[in-house]
């Protein structure tokens, strides 16, 4: 068990703020980093940091197909690329790049995919992404990670320096929801588990860790004691813990801010179904797009809400609201 | 038939003058792309192109493509004028369940002939739809504007080598050269060099004009007509902001949450515009 803050308050510092200041910090310790960028870097802040390491952050321009056959070339070569872009740029519109440059070939390559879905807003049905999680998810080899705080995102950034491999990391871009001390440590591979309990389980990712914590005090008023748990690696994935908590007990719900299909939901229902079959519940995305709007108006309309996780344990467990 | 070029300018400045207001009453949004082609929405809506706003889908229609998607805002003023939705429909832009969303959506807004936002996707759909026009013998031009940092992306060139191939004459694309991406300006970003040769290079028909002047941009777009073996490329002289000197002048003008100082400024070209277009407020 971790402990964790329970105000549910907003980190001062921006997720964008963390990825630039870390990769700066990387880049300056260590010359074969390069940091990439596709016209996105006012964005994601790294236009702060650029006149510190003019030769380590490259403006690849409007090009991400290219950037990520880029960033394949320099890891041949012996640097580590950590690159970044909106994630459906980086996984929907140059998935061949992903798949065969960067994995097939086995190379090493950092990706951050930012703007997670409901979170892209006002761009809309073309920016709003659900997938990337799904796409990365299914190449062999790759390890996809949805960080869920600040503590995370700086630990994993800096974790992914010194293991060879593809990592794509979802992140929103703006404030997160403090969860993690910053002195908290993370495992890849391995859950967290923000609350124990015995009548049912939420496993979440992302903003929706937040959302779950909530739902399980709001349950917690109904005597009922959900268990939470931060499954950050969607791949590989923690099947003993799952498992563990599957048989512990009886009901999971899995609740992500991303498609169903393919997502946290995806993949715990693989390995539930194999190992410990279990009644379960996915909350997410459920063939829809996106489309243009605040995050709070978008949570409400996709059911990305600590209220609908509540109604769904209940209808879950079978109690009468 | 194509206005007069005085009533041309009145269209390109209602364009910007609701394109202003649009953005200001949602209090953010794209300016610097959106302003950059108001000229040639007002060319394209003011008489060169085939449109009806009571039927948006008539066959005959020409068909216009705005790849660079994210310049909506100037695209919604000009359906707005031309009659294909009401003012309270143009303030919905990017509110909660809107059918006015940043990237134009073919499925929400009437007048939008195709979904957009992904840069470079829109030209390739552009050169389809040109494409199915010849094939069935159909005299439909196909009009679409791309950003000079849309150009970046290597589908833009794929398509104009398709264009190119396929003689495609019926296809008129315009370059917003309005010498910024978002980051800031294309030569340090990716430079472009020179568009015109590149475009000549690859089989274009190729004019370069002022951006900002009507008629510069209706002669050419005359020219272009005249011509039938070859798909054409007019390169737009412009200014990212344009038409509003304190925008022009702005370091950073892609995406704006104006500020107190950037609201009085827009205030004050909102008002020139309302009395020079005898808009009332
Ligand atoms: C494929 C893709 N990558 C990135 C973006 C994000 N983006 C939106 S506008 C823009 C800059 C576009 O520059 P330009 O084409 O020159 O447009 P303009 O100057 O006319 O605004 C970028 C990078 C996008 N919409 N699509
Ligand atoms: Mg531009």
């Amino acid at each position: 068990m971790n402990s964790i803050n329970t105000s549910y308050e907003l980190d001062h510092i921006e997720m964008r703020q963390v990825y630039a200041n870390t990769l700066l910090h990387l880049a300056q310790q260590n010359p074969d980093i390069i940091g990439l960028e596709a016209d996105l870097m006012s964005a994601i802040t790294t236009n702060k940091i650029i006149k510190e390491i003019p030769n380590q952050l490259i403006n690849c321009g409007i090009m991400e197909a290219n950037m990520i056959g880029v960033a394949a070339g320099l890891s041949l070569t012996g640097k580590i690329p950590y690159l970044h872009t909106f994630g459906q740029f980086a996984t929907r519109r140059a998935y061949d790049q992903l798949f065969v440059s960067c994995n097939y070939a086995k190379l090493n390559i950092k990706i951050l995919g930012s703007d997670a879905g409901v979170t892209a807003e006002h761009n809309g049905g073309t920016h709003m992404v659900f997938e990337d999680l799904a796409l990365t998810r299914i190449i062999p080899g790759a390890t996809v990670i949805e960080v869920s705080d600040a503590s995370m995102l700086r630990n994993l950034l800096t974790q992914v320096e010194k293991i060879y491999g593809f990592h794509y990391m979802r992140t929103i871009r703006k404030n997160a929801v403090k969860l993690y001390n910053s002195d908290e440590t993370f495992e890849i591979g391995k859950g967290k588990v923000l609350r124990d309990g015995n009548d049912i389980t939420i496993i979440a990712t992302g903003i929706m860790v937040a959302e779950a914590l909530q739902a399980s005090d709001m349950l917690e008023a109904k005597n009922i004691n959900a268990a939470v748990i931060d499954l950050f690696t969607l791949k590989p994935i923690d099947r003993e813990l799952i498992i563990h908590y599957a048989e512990k007990t009886n009901h999971i719900v899995t609740a992500e801010n991303h498609n169903i299909i393919g997502g946290l939901g995806s993949a715990v229902a693989e390995v539930l179904s194999e190992h410990r079959p279990t009644k379960m519940k996915r909350i997410g995305i459920n063939e829809q797009f996106g489309q243009v709007g605040k995050t709070d108006y978008l949570k409400e309309v996709y059911g990305l809400t600590k209220e609908h996780i509540y109604l769904q344990c209940l209808e879950q467990l079978d109690i009468n609201k | 038939m194509p206005s007069s070029l005085e009533e041309l300018q009145h269209l390109s400045d209602k364009i910007r003058l609701y394109t202003l207001k649009e953005l200001e009453n949602l209090g953010f949004g794209h300016y610097g792309g959106s302003l950059s082609i108001v000229e040639t929405l007002a060319v394209l809506y003011g008489g060169m192109m085939k449109y009806d706003p009571i039927s948006p889908k008539w066959e005959e229609r020409d068909y216009f493509i705005l790849s660079k998607g994210h310049g909506g805002p100037a695209l919604y003023a000009t359906l707005f004028i031309k009659g294909f939705f009401d003012e309270t429909f143009l303030y919905s832009l990017n509110k909660n369940g809107t059918k006015l969303p940043s990237h134009p959506d073919r499925l929400k807004t009437p007048g939008v002939d195709m979904t957009t936002g992904s840069l470079g996707q829109g030209i390739s759909v552009a050169t389809g739809v040109a494409l199915s026009h010849k094939l069935s013998n159909k005299p439909n031009y196909t009009f679409a504007i791309v950003g000079d940092g849309e150009l970046n992306e290597g589908q833009c060139w794929e398509a104009f080598q398709f264009a190119s191939h396929h003689k495609l004459s019926r296809l008129i694309v315009f370059i917003d050269d309005n010498k910024k991406q978002l980051d800031g300006l294309t030569k340090d970003i990716i430079d472009p060099i020179d568009f015109g040769p590149k475009f000549k290079a690859f089989g274009f028909y190729t004019l370069k004009v002022n951006g900002s002047s009507v008629g510069e941009i209706y002669h050419a777009v005359e020219k272009a007509k005249t011509q039938s073996d070859k798909p054409v490329a007019i390169i737009l002289d412009t200014i990212k902001g344009q038409g509003v000197p304190y925008l022009e002048q702005l370091e950073s003008n892609h995406h704006i949450r104006p500020s107190e100082q950037d609201h009085q400024a827009i205030t004050t070209a909102i008002k020139e515009l309302e009395l020079r277009t005898g808009v009332k407020a």
